[in-house]
């Protein structure tokens, strides 16, 4: 075996929210298997699903890679759409810049960054206007 | 705790010819086809029933008790589930069903729609003055849905309304009632009529109570035959049908929401619809919500793999014999029934079960997932069930967990290179 960790890696496909959540669903029955706490579980896939979604809808698809050790998950989310104007306004709950036909399928509450934020034990997001927008987010499995 | 010592499903091995049709079907992979047999792993089955709906050979027995068996009692009563009026023409009326049943040879009949009444009383009762309720809170009257959740949805056990079910008080009450009538416990025979396996297994093992006081439980294809040829018989009509409308439209699926009468609800039927919702609870989606009612079986308990009607048509007609009956049984309330809300609480909290976990060592269920992964990744991914698994990851942790060989994919060198 060549390490203590599991490393996993996603398309996410853009506009397509049919598919959306399949990633976060795959990473949940892995943590499933490895009897991770189920309310940690609930989190980090809520956390995960959020970061899918908003690659769907703002960003035409991207990559997640996910890294699983004994302890914590490690999961970055890259994509390369138009990126995040104001960092600080699309961390406030509530705000979304979603267009009013995603949000009549439901999404664009503006609750997606601010659930990741909070559902994460260490959250980085860095973004370019234009280039794109990294998200690294990281939760402890509690012993 | 000792699980499952009975099993929802077994096995006609005559008539198997290990077609892998139940075993795609499976929504919790609990089939493997060995040596041409369809074989049960009966701690991940959820006793759903979609195996015996969906075998073109008829080989999948569900689990009843025979109906000769509520002779051997002196006092014998049924417990009556409301989808069971469904399954009669709507111009009968309640009543009459009922007389049947003690045309076949019951000395007496309890109608789980009226317990379900009671029920709906203390979920709402329960839901005003519980502190920090989760959202949703899920029902628990479909025992397929309680085992699907703890063996699929662990994040969802702390949604699941922690009330006993309506059949369960029902036979509460029919033991009582026998209690106070003077009859001995081995003179008692309690029966459940059901209209699926999940219910057997569940009233014989208990969801949420520590000691099920059912005697047996019964087809509702069985008795229906029996009953509906017994009706023309019937010289007196007694009065013995005490549930409204309420109770009885627990039978279909929208029914125990709308006696809980909260606005925010949702209801579901069908086992993937089910696991679609599950899915969306679990990723945060619908916590605006305050009740989610799921049926495993589309329809509601009238599409049990145990009736006869038509799902569709039985809840038309549920609604028929609705108009012959008051909305609410009007006696009808915990009180009068002598109990109290504390009465309806779940006695034992079920237990997770965790057979999906790979090793209870956290660097060695990784190690696991790590083989599975690379074997998975030899594998076609045609998701075709001819090595007897119902998927190429199904059969990857199949050769790494229980050691077959990756060999018995017969189909590796179709695989397209990706």
């Amino acid at each position: 075996m060549s390490s203590n960790s599991v490393h996993l890696e996603f398309d996410v496909v853009g506009n397509n929210f049919v598919s959306a959540g399949s990633a976060s669903n795959e990473v949940k029955g892995i943590l499933k298997q490895l009897g991770i706490d189920p309310l940690v579980i609930r989190k980090i896939a809520v956390a995960m699903y959020e970061g899918e979604i908003n690659m769907v809808i703002h960003a035409g698809g991207g990559r997640a890679i996910v890294d699983i050790f004994e302890d914590k998950i490690e999961i970055v989310l890259i994509d390369t759409g138009e990126g995040i104007e104001d960092v600080e306004l699309a961390m406030k709950e509530g705000y979304s810049t979603a267009s009013e036909s995603i949000r009549n399928l439901g999404f664009g509450a503006g609750m997606g960054l601010p659930n990741m934020k909070r559902f994460s034990d260490k959250f980085e997001l860095e973004s370019e206007v234009g280039k794109g927008t990294t998200i690294k987010m990281s939760m402890l499995f509690p012993e | 705790m000792e699980r499952k010592t009975i099993h929802s499903v077994t096995l006609d091995t005559d008539k198997c010819r290990g077609c892998v049709s139940c075993m795609r079907r499976c929504p919790t992979e609990a089939i493997r086809v060995r040596n041409k047999k369809a074989k049960v792993l009966y701690d991940r089955c959820i006793g759903c029933g979609e195996c015996v709906r969906v075998c073109p050979h008829h080989a999948k027995i569900p689990a009843f008790d025979s109906f000769d068996m509520i002779h051997k009692y002196k006092y014998k009563v049924a417990i009556v589930a409301p989808s069971f009026y469904g399954q009669f023409k709507s111009q009968y009326d309640i009543n009459l069903i009922l007389n049947g049943l003690l045309a076949v040879g019951f000395d007496d009949v309890e109608e789980v729609a009226k317990a379900a009444e009671l029920v709906s009383e203390a979920t709402r009762e329960w839901m005003k003055n519980t502190q920090d309720i989760k959202h949703p809170i899920i029902n628990t009257a479909c025992p397929t849905i309680v085992e699907l959740i703890l063996v699929r949805f662990h994040g969802l056990i702390d949604n699941l309304l922690p009330l006993q079910t309506p059949a369960d008080v029902a036979i509460k009450l029919a033991y009582k009632k026998a209690k106070e009538k003077g009859y001995k416990d081995e003179e008692i025979g309690i029966f459940f009529i059901s209209p699926c396996p999940a219910k057997v297994l569940a009233l014989k093992n208990g969801i949420g109570i520590k000691s099920p006081l059912v005697t047996g439980v019964l087809s509702m294809a069985e008795v229906y035959y029996k009953v509906v040829t017994a009706l023309s018989q019937i010289k007196e009509v007694k009065p013995l049908n005490k549930a409204g409308f309420l109770g009885v439209a627990w039978a279909s699926s929208g029914g125990e929401a709308l006696g809980v009468n909260k606005e925010k609800y949702l209801e579901a039927s069908g086992i993937e619809n089910v696991i679609a919702v599950l899915k969306e609870i679990e990723n945060g989606k619908l916590e605006n919500l305050d009740f989610v009612e799921l049926n495993a079986c589309t329809g509601g308990c009238v599409g049990g793999v145990l009736t006869v009607e038509n799902p569709f048509v039985a809840k038309a007609k549920i609604r028929e014999f609705g108009k012959k009956i008051p909305c609410i049984g009007s006696t009808n309330t915990i009180k009068n029934a002598g109990l109290t809300y504390k009465d309806f609480d779940w006695e034992v909290v079920p237990t997770i079960n965790d057979v999906f976990k790979l090793d209870e060592n956290r660097i060695k269920a990784m190690q696991k997932l790590e083989q599975i992964e690379s074997i998975y990744a030899k594998l076609p991914h045609f998701d075709c069930g001819v090595c007897g698994a119902p998927s190429c990851k199904a059969f990857a942790e199949d050769v790494v967990i229980e050691g077959f060989s990756i060999d018995d994919c017969t189909r590796m060198d179709e695989r397209t290179t990706e």
